[in-house]
């Protein structure tokens, strides 16, 4: 009994952990994405805002690079899954004494790395065009062109393992029953082969277009003149950043929850229409495709809240101005520092020395993007907060007083605290 | 009957390397026939099958079917069509393009091939079963829409790889009649692959028995159970009584060998006369059914002691083992009359010579 509950506490804790370490980043930084300040953080909360979407959406350079980032993904996934089909439908084909040889040929992209891929592409047509002359705008220096090519080597190879491992599912004999029937080889290919590799085909395509989109190692050097979305962000990064990569974040994010719940309707479609038969009662065939679809999966309900909060944030988002929180803000500062004359209540308020450091705080806090004051008051404050026994209760009396949210008050009064002692 | 196409199989040789899947088969297979090939596990009956529907070429000799050589002639072009010993229909189509799958690839359009589509699903008894999936249906049923999709094809030669294997036993009676039905109405050439010899003697017209690539015999199933050719035949085919010796008398077509259970007279094969001669090594072979226990009338007699008794229903089995060992099977038809009686009770067994087959030594085929 003592030793199961410990255990479950055990596996409970370790849960929360995982899934922490897991998807803990993942929370912050969409969080980051609504706060309007200029540095990517959750506390101190600033105001709720949807600006950083909008900057994202004026952000030229990042979009230029959005833009090549799927014009080359579209690349890669057409040359990969073709290239991989082909490989896969190879290695069923050659002498099988060859295969080992052959497989360990072909996976070997996977196993260089991204870095050689690239720069090996790059001197590889740099010097194929000196050989035949071309010019500088010509395809051999093209950063597109050679992306997709050099993505292309080693996504092939992942695109190959998924083609392997469904064609190795596959039974030949439905091959030569198709040809015993008087079809031809290309018919074969057509009505049964393919057919079969289909859903293989799809999870190839996402495979390929993932593992595109994110790559940074090879792109970096094969992109030449041109950018894309990782090799934009990694020349941010230099520079400092703001939070709206976090909403690019948050799009991604969502698109992937939408694309996840999608792909799990499908994939429940379709057992369900193998299972068709079992279904008594067509007319509601909707209803139990529902009912099937959401009871057996907790992660899908949990991803369909997350969906529909999404949905609401948006048009939560299209109701709601973040300019009345901000001006809200700043009122609330200046009022704040009003009073720092006339107000009796506070009894920080006569030590007319601490008023500058005061304002500097509160603009800082409220306004600038230096993130640092407002984290570092906070447990200095509490600290020194037990000294006077009196001031919980003032602070709480000019939270409530300052107009707006009780939490600006909350990070205002221990700045009145910390003035105190001194 | 003979309107259909024939097969004919000469000399041919199949080889996968040094191994010899197929040695010298002779086949002359008459059109609209129900020709079954009958052979052990790994004998090379599938391999047969397969160079016929083209998925292979014989090493040596040729195929021909209905006259034309069939050598360079891809599978998609032969007027065969092959059941599959795992049957392979297609999964992801629905039980009617299953069956017009041949006409499909030959470009029929649609309500054609759904109208013979139903057309077969009435001959195969499945009528409105079309719209399932594969996967829907029956093992029986899987087997009939097997051979619906292969006489969609409107081949001259329907070859089946075991088709009945995976049935169950009740299943496989019912089928049997049912394939034979459905030879007899569409009247095309069956070449038909069984390892069960009851299969193969209840449906066909003639048997190929093989052994280890080896044609053994060509005959009606009549001749092949009461005149084997080889020893390997008399003890695949049917259930059989060996006893090895030398031949000590030949007269007319009968010849007596002398066995560990004492002098035994035999007809002589028909294959093996004229090839067996005093002082040979030959066995004699006594279906279970020949062996009577009256003991009287015959000069065959044969002492033995009763080990167990099987009571199967219209029949008994009693099995014994002779003084020297052997094991003697009888089988007599069950008329409510007395039995041989407990384990140990000892008697003498008798056999008519006419219903004995003496044969050359050879080897048995082991059960
Ligand atoms: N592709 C091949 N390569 C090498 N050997 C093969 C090949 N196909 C068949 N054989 C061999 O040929 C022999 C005959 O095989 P076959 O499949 O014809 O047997 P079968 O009579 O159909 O047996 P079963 O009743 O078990 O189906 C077997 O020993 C098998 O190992
Ligand atoms: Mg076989």
């Amino acid at each position: 009994m003592k030793s199961s509950t410990f255990l479950s506490i055990f596996v409970g804790g370790y849960l929360v952990i995982f899934f922490g370490y897991l998807f803990g980043p993942l929370i912050l930084m969409s969080i980051t994405a609504f706060n309007s300040s200029q540095f990517p953080r959750v506390a101190p909360w600033d105001c709720f805002t949807f600006e950083w979407f909008g900057e994202l959406a004026a952000d030229d350079k990042l979009l230029d690079g959005l833009g090549n980032s799927f014009i080359i993904a579209g690349g890669v996934v057409v040359i990969s899954v073709m290239i991989g089909l082909a490989g896969a439908l190879m290695l069923t084909q050659v002498w099988p004494r060859a295969r080992p040889w052959y497989y360990t040929i072909v996976i070997s992209p996977i196993l260089v790395p991204g870095v050689v891929l690239g720069i090996s592409t790059l001197l590889f047509w740099d010097r194929l065009g000196v050989m035949v002359d071309a010019s500088y705008d010509s395809v051999f220096y093209n950063g597109t062109f050679l992306t997709v090519l050099g993505q292309s080597t080693f996504i092939s190879a992942y695109c190959m393992l998924v083609f392997i491992s469904r064609l190795q599912r596959f039974d030949p004999a439905l091959e030569e029953a198709a040809l015993d029937l008087g079809a031809t080889h290309v018919q074969t290919f057509r009505k049964i082969m393919l057919p079969f590799l289909y859903p293989a085909i799809g999870s190839a395509a996402v495979l390929a277009f993932l593992a595109s989109f994110e790559n940074y190692n090879t792109t970096v050097f094969t992109i030449v003149a041109e950018s894309t979305l990782t090799t934009v962000l990694a020349n941010q990064v230099r520079y400092g950043i703001n939070p709206s990569i976090s909403a690019l974040a948050v799009i991604i994010v969502a698109l992937t929850i939408v694309g996840a719940i999608a792909h799990e309707a499908m994939r429940r479609r379709e057992e369900l229409k193998v299972r068709r038969g079992e279904l008594t009662d067509t007319s509601s065939a909707f209803g139990n495709f529902m009912q099937g679809w959401l009871s057996g999966n907790p992660a899908m309900i949990l991803l369909m809240l997350v969906f529909v909060a999404g949905l609401g944030t948006v048009w939560f988002s299209s109701q709601y101005s973040a300019g009345q929180c901000k001006l809200d803000l700043r009122e609330q500062k200046e009022l704040l520092q009003q009073r720092q004359g006339p107000d009796i209540f506070l009894p920080g308020s006569d030590a007319g020395s601490d008023t500058p450091a005061l304002e500097d705080g509160a603009t800082d806090g409220g306004l600038d993007n230096n993130s640092g004051f407002g984290g570092v008051f906070d447990p200095n404050n509490l600290e020194q907060a037990p000294t006077d026994a009196d001031t919980p209760s003032d602070g709480e009396g000019a939270g409530a007083e300052s107009p707006g949210s009780s939490t600006f008050g909350d990070v205002f009064a221990p700045d009145n605290l910390n003035e105190e002692p001194q | 009957m003979s309107a259909g196409v024939g097969v004919d199989l000469k000399d041919v040789w199949i080889r996968f390397g040094e191994f010899v899947a197929v040695r010298e088969a002779n086949v002359a297979i008459e059109g609209g026939e129900f020709f079954s090939f009958l052979g052990p596990s790994g004998c090379g009956k599938t391999t047969i099958l397969r160079a016929v529907s083209g998925f292979l070429d014989p090493s040596e000799g040729t195929i021909s079917i209905g006259g034309a050589n069939m050598a360079g002639i891809g599978p998609n072009k032969r007027p065969t069509a092959l059941i599959f010993q795992n049957l392979a229909l297609f999964p992801l189509m629905t039980v009617w393009e299953n069956i017009a799958f041949a006409m499909e690839v030959q470009g029929a359009g649609k309500k054609e091939r759904r109208r013979r589509a139903d057309e077969l699903l009435e001959l195969i008894a499945l009528p409105g079963q079309g719209e399932k999936m594969v996967s829907e249906l029956s093992g029986g049923q899987r087997q009939r829409v097997a051979i619906a999709r292969a006489l969609c094809a409107q081949p001259d030669v329907l070859l089946l790889d075991e088709p009945l294997s995976a049935l169950d036993l009740k299943l496989r009676q019912h089928m049997r009649s049912e394939l034979r039905a459905i030879q007899r109405q569409v009247g095309i050439t069956f070449i038909y692959i069984t390892h069960d010899q009851g299969e193969a003697l209840t449906m066909s017209d003639h048997v190929a028995v093989m052994k280890a690539g080896v044609i053994e015999q060509i005959s009606d199933g009549q001749t092949i159970y009461d005149d084997p050719s080889t020893a390997f035949v008399a003890s695949f085919v049917g259930e059989n009584n060996a006893f090895a010796g030398k031949v000590s008398a030949i007269s007319k077509n009968q010849a007596t060998i002398d066995t560990s259970v004492g002098k035994l007279r035999g007809r002589i094969a028909t294959a093996a006369r004229g090839t067996i001669n005093k002082g040979d090594e030959a066995m004699i072979f006594v279906r279970p059914e020949a062996v009577s226990m009256s003991g009287t009338g015959t000069s065959n007699k044969i002492k033995a002691r009763v080990r167990t008794e099987e009571f199967e229903g219209a029949v008994y089995n009693v099995f014994l083992n002779t003084e020297s060992g052997e094991a003697v099977k009888l089988s007599a038809v069950n008329q409510g009359g007395a039995r041989a009686g407990s384990p140990g009770t000892e008697m003498t067994l008798s056999f008519n010579a006419a219903q004995a087959v003496v044969l050359p030594r050879g080897e048995l085929a082991s059960e």
